[in-house]
């Protein structure tokens, strides 16, 4: 059937099941009962250590058709889980879903494990353009890849929609007894918030380390009742693919002039005043955004109550300047986010179900003044897409995405009008990630435009000389520039289906044939 | 315009495009589009249609054209197959 | 179109990128050039090019100018013959001369009646880059009424008289003075030279306010990010309240 938001989705879905449709982006928030969790008890003197991955497999009893769950926070010098499946594909298991927090095109080795059966599913809610995305995109894995959003993916463990049946902790630093740490070690990354619902309701849970420490293995982030298993090997991760390395601030003229204006329309707005909180991600037309908020908040004397997010080493030089109270972090991006997440007190962590989840007496992300946003495509309902590349190749998905667009008072997508020759607005996104609905402002270095629900907004700015256009103007003004582009024709086949974070399935991606 | 030796304009820059042109006796016009698949898919009979456009202003009815391109717009691709060709003739 | 002229963004015409982008920017002005950062063996190209630009962008938020070649060297006629049919708002001339500004005033005059322009509809801006043209600057601006405004050149004058440029800029006070005077008694808007730096905005912040004080009415900048400074020093008080 055509959902709310006219994407026609089949009532069932091949190796996916029965679908609940989206209804809405607030239309899913009533009561429920989270699953009960099979749980082990230890006695005193026994042991958790062992000696190699395929001990624990072992012991484990790692078997076709299980899921196994790994997360991101190694990034693309995650070595955790290419030596799991490697090790439980020498064992000739079959049909395994992966479901990762996040896949890197370090991860390629799944492409061949798709191809022989080995692993038949995928869940991530976050996943950058690479080989195993463009695998998905063909059709190579058996069934439909699920895409999550930073807050669905707890929701869909702790509701059961996904039963998780081994859950691999990548450990930069560990004890004996399964207490683990991110801030230690070679592989230190710091937060390893978005793992914390896995280790919670997965029926047994390894902690793979490189760097074992005497017990207890201060200051810990996941405690030892939670951890089944701790493995000791070599290397869990290259830390040159970990961190991003120093991310700056873009110099394209153009990137900063998207910037500008988007600071100068927060404040034109009212949401640059003291216990303002704030969030952006960490590209560089997102940070530039963030270096502009902090030229008003300093000529205006704002104190802000939080910035939130995945979180760089600019983010804490504000919080350092005393711009800010607090961080709440799901992910260090450079080595002074870690050290500040170690050191700080004020620095604090979020789980995913903390960050996003929307079943929750409320996730953070309800608490969020502003969210800056980036986006694929947007079409002329102010949807986004960031999972298909106007191609229909996967190239990325939500992460908080739609959580925090939801969740936040003012949700602003910046973006060039065009990225190269292609245009990014569309009458209809290629695929929808995030409601429009939930999406406030668009603004790009030819204009802003507000969603026509904002009419407090319109309101607001309507003396200022900002360049307030409305969105179907931008799409004419991209398309003098570009043409209007020929429709993409797709395969039958469904490749992956995009959950809302409530669980109602919000769109599907088709084969790239 | 009858094109009487090889010839090119623009560059390989991001939204540049390079063109290259030679003689195709008596053959008509043949258009090589090499760019990024997304960009074939969504704009390559647009583009094939505003240099067969430029073409015929110019009078040239023979003519071998390679589009090497690197995202760029209508206006470039016109102005680089033009400036190709009054370099070519 | 806007006749403030308080920045003048200069980009090479034969950059794609660049000519599209230059409009998004704020600027009161662009400038494509012909001259600066094309080769002799691309000079055909750029041409075409920014004629292409003018007729298939969207320019109606920014005044449009183009710095052609000066009539001595072997482009210049061609430049005033293609870009002319596209009309921009205004011809900068580069290492003017009376002479040379009185042949292109009588091309355009010719060729706007040709195209069925209206009378001096395309403007024209004399480049100040030799020590001759400074002290005949007075010479220069009489010798076409299309005349709207000069853009003083530094780097040129020093690369003419070979006098080493510095940020603080004290070796061209005197040339800058005289631009800025003669401007303001004829009228018609000063054009400061570029800051090269596009990083050092504190460096442009103070160049611009040098070349204010000064007397001229508007700056050129090599870069998108250098408009909201000069812009921020140019403005008047009255259009204080946002500048954007």
């Amino acid at each position: 059937m055509k959902n709310v938001i006219g994407r026609e989705i089949p009532d069932n879905i091949e190796g996916f099941g029965k679908v609940r449709h989206y209804e809405g982006a607030y239309a899913n928030l009533t009561d429920r009962v989270k699953v009960s969790v099979k749980t082990r008890s230890v006695k005193p003197g026994d042991s958790k250590l062992c000696e190699t991955i395929d001990e624990v497999l072992d012991k484990l009893e790692v078997k076709d058709g299980m899921t196994l769950s790994f997360h991101h926070h190694l990034r693309n010098g995650d070595y955790v889980l290419n030596m799991v499946m490697a090790a439980v594909a020498k064992r000739g298991i079959k049909d395994i879903h992966v479901a990762a927090t996040g896949i890197f095109p370090i991860h390629e080795p799944l492409v061949e494990y798709m191809k022989e059966g080995i692993v038949t599913g995928i869940s991530v809610n976050y996943i950058s353009p690479g080989p195993v995305a463009t695998a998905i995109s063909k059709g190579l894995l058996k069934n439909p890849a699920v895409m999550r959003s930073h807050g669905g993916r707890p929701r869909s463990i702790e509701s059961g929609d996904m039963h998780i049946d081994v859950a691999f902790i990548a450990a930069p630093t560990a004890d004996w007894y399964g207490n683990v740490n991110g801030v230690q070690g070679n592989a230190a990354c710091g937060t390893l918030s978005y793992f914390m619902p896995d280790i919670e309701y997965a029926d047994q849970v390894v902690a793979i380390t490189d760097n074992m420490v005497p017990y207890p293995a201060c200051p810990i982030d996941i405690t030892q009742d939670h951890v089944d298993y701790v493995v000791k090997v070599d290397c869990i991760g290259d830390s040159k693919g970990i961190t991003t390395g120093t991310m700056n601030i873009t110099k394209d003229p153009v990137g900063l002039r998207i910037a500008k204006l988007t600071a100068l329309f927060m404040d034109a707005t009212g949401y640059i005043e003291n216990e303002f909180s704030f969030q952006t991600g960490a590209g560089g037309t997102s940070l530039a955004v963030a270096a502009e908020v902090r030229k008003i908040m300093k000529e205006k004397n704002v104190v802000g109550s939080f910035a939130a997010g995945g979180v760089t080493g600019y983010i804490v030089d504000m919080l350092n300047d005393g711009l800010f109270r607090n961080i709440w972090d799901v992910q260090c991006f450079d080595l002074k986010a870690v050290a500040s997440y170690r050191d700080n007190p004020k620095h604090m962590s979020m789980s995913g179900s903390l960050y996003g989840n929307p079943h929750v007496p409320g996730p953070i992300v309800n608490n969020l003044d502003v969210m800056i946003l980036g986006a694929t495509e947007i079409d002329t309902d102010f949807n986004v897409n960031v999972i298909t590349g106007s191609d229909g190749i996967i190239m990325g998905a939500s992460g908080g995405h739609e959580d925090t667009a939801a969740g936040s008072k003012l949700a602003i997508v910046v973006s060039s009008l065009t990225k190269g020759r292609l245009p990014v607005v569309k009458d209809a996104v290629t695929t929808v990630t995030t409601p429009g609905e939930t999406v406030d402002v668009f603004v790009t270095e030819r204009g802003i435009a507000i969603n026509p629900r904002r009419v407090d907004l319109i309101e607001k700015i309507k003396d200022t000389d900002l360049p307030i256009v409305t969105i179907e103007e931008l799409k004419e003004m991209s398309e003098r520039l570009t043409g209007t582009p020929e429709p993409m024709q797709f395969g039958e086949k469904i490749v992956a289906v995009v959950e809302y974070r409530d669980g109602t399935v919000i769109d599907v991606v088709k084969q790239v044939i | 315009m009858e094109i009487t030796k090889a010839a090119q304009a623009g560059a390989l820059e991001a939204r540049d495009v390079l063109v290259t042109v030679e003689p195709n006796n008596n053959r008509g016009v043949q258009i090589e589009l090499k760019t990024k698949s997304v960009i074939k898919k969504q704009f390559g009979k647009q583009i094939d249609r505003v240099i067969r456009e430029k073409v015929a202003e110019l009078g040239v009815e023979n003519i071998n054209i390679k589009v090497e391109d690197k995202g760029a717009l209508d206006y470039t691709i016109i102005a680089r197959v033009y400036a190709a060709i009054e370099r070519a003739v | 179109m806007k006749n403030k002229r308080r920045t003048m963004l200069f980009v090479s015409g034969n950059r794609p990128k660049l000519v599209q982008e230059s409009s998004v920017f704020g600027a009161d002005a662009v400038v494509f050039d012909l001259t600066n950062g094309v080769e002799d063996s691309e000079k055909d190209c750029a041409r075409i090019l920014v004629k292409e630009a003018i007729d298939f962008l969207d320019f109606s938020n920014v005044e449009v100018i183009v710095k052609i070649n000066s009539l001595d060297s072997e482009f210049g006629v061609k430049d005033v013959e293609i870009i002319s049919k596209v009309k921009p708002s205004a011809i900068m001339v580069s290492k003017a001369s009376e002479d040379q500004i009185k042949k292109i005033d009588s091309m355009l005059a010719k060729l706007e009646r040709q195209e069925g322009f209206e009378e001096k509809a395309i403007k024209l801006i004399p480049t100040i880059e030799t020590a001759y043209a400074l002290e005949d600057i007075q010479n220069i601006i009489s010798a076409s009424e299309r005349i709207n405004a000069v853009f003083f050149d530094a780097e040129g004058l020093a690369s003419d008289i070979d006098m080493e440029r510095t940020k603080g800029g004290e070796e061209i006070l005197y040339a800058r003075s005289r631009v800025a005077m003669v401007c303001r008694v004829a009228g018609i808007n000063a054009i400061d030279t570029y800051f090269v730096d596009a990083n050092d905005y504190e460096g442009l912040e103070k160049d611009s306010q040098k070349a204010k004080s000064l007397g001229f009415t508007g700056k050129a900048a090599v870069d998108g990010r250098q408009i909201d400074t000069i812009q921020t020093i140019f403005v008047n008080r009255q259009e204080m309240r946002l500048v954007i």
